[in-house]
């Protein structure tokens, strides 16, 4: 029976810059960097309350999983800000929003009260963009 | 531009606190520094920084100390090196409070650290699921001491 997931992918344009963009603006922990071999690097990150949710940075290379043309047309999507990989939770969003914001994370919108949530919307340095939610207070 | 949401200005300057307190963590910091970086009295720096996230100003920044001890740790450094550059005054207390928070000794960590990165180093493949690692072709590797 399945209990729960343990690996989601992002694609990312470079993982450097995704590293410094997961790890030092967003303030998550890395869970592994393994080095496979020259420009080969199997990278996870974890949200910090999360630390068995492996988040994979994948870099958009030409190779086994993308042609050459496809990894173009991908990383062409990914820039134009297509993908929308998930939701992630914050205590309070306006704190969050401030800091996040003084620490450079471009917001496509700003904390909105939504039927569903307190709602903003955020993009990483590769394009993709994410819902940024409060948790409801209890 | 006009922020719109209620009491933008008083997030503003707890936010300010915070990252005050991620910036300067290692140095000599007490309240009254931080409380004056947030241009608040220490007593509602207190209240609303603990509103928004759930420590006093103190819890935090002990926090901060022993989170960033552990990219310390990671790089080498010995327990006390570790303990003075991160703003601790007393290898006893760092070490008494990294073992509260984390589970474990600030040596046994750095053990553990050193021992998943040569495991990693030697055996990767062990740490990425297959779907993974053969969708980039990285099984295909003749240079990995892999054990099946």
């Amino acid at each position: 029976m399945i209990t729960k997931m343990n690996h989601v992918s992002i694609f990312v344009l470079n993982q450097d810059h995704a590293f410094e963009f997961y790890v030092n603006k967003l303030g998550f922990k890395v869970h592994t960097d393994a080095p496979i071999g020259p420009g080969m690097r199997w990278l996870t990150v974890c949200p910090p309350d999360q630390p068995d949710l492996e988040i994979s940075l994948m870099a958009i290379e030409k190779g086994m999983m993308f042609k050459e043309e496809a990894a173009d047309q991908m990383r062409d999507l990914v820039k134009k800000g297509t993908f929308g990989f998930g939701v992630f939770q914050c205590n309070d969003l306006n704190a969050t929003y401030e800091e996040l914001k003084t620490k450079g994370v471009v917001f496509k919108k700003p904390p909105t009260k939504e039927f569903y949530a307190y709602e903003a919307l955020f993009c990483d340095d590769s394009g993709n963009w994410f819902s940024l939610t409060e948790k409801p207070k209890e | 531009m006009l922020k719109t949401y209620p009491k933008y200005f008083l997030y503003q300057r707890i936010v300010q606190a915070k990252l005050f307190m991620d910036t300067h963590f290692s140095e000599s910091l007490d309240l009254g520094n931080i409380a004056d970086e947030a241009c608040f009295s220490k007593f509602h720096l207190i209240r609303l920084f603990k509103t928004l996230y759930g420590k006093t100003p103190h819890q935090y920044l002990i926090q901060v100390r022993i989170d960033n001890s552990k990219l310390f740790l990671r790089s080498g450094c010995t327990v006390a090196e570790t303990c003075f550059e991160v703003g601790f005054d007393s290898v006893t207390s760092f070490t008494g409070l990294f073992k509260k928070n984390e589970g474990v000794s600030p040596s046994v960590y750095q053990r553990q650290y050193k021992a998943r990165q040569k495991r990693i180093q030697e055996s990767p493949l062990h740490f990425i699921p297959n779907c993974f690692a053969e969708q980039k072709g990285w099984t295909k590797k003749s240079n990995f001491q892999e054990v099946v």
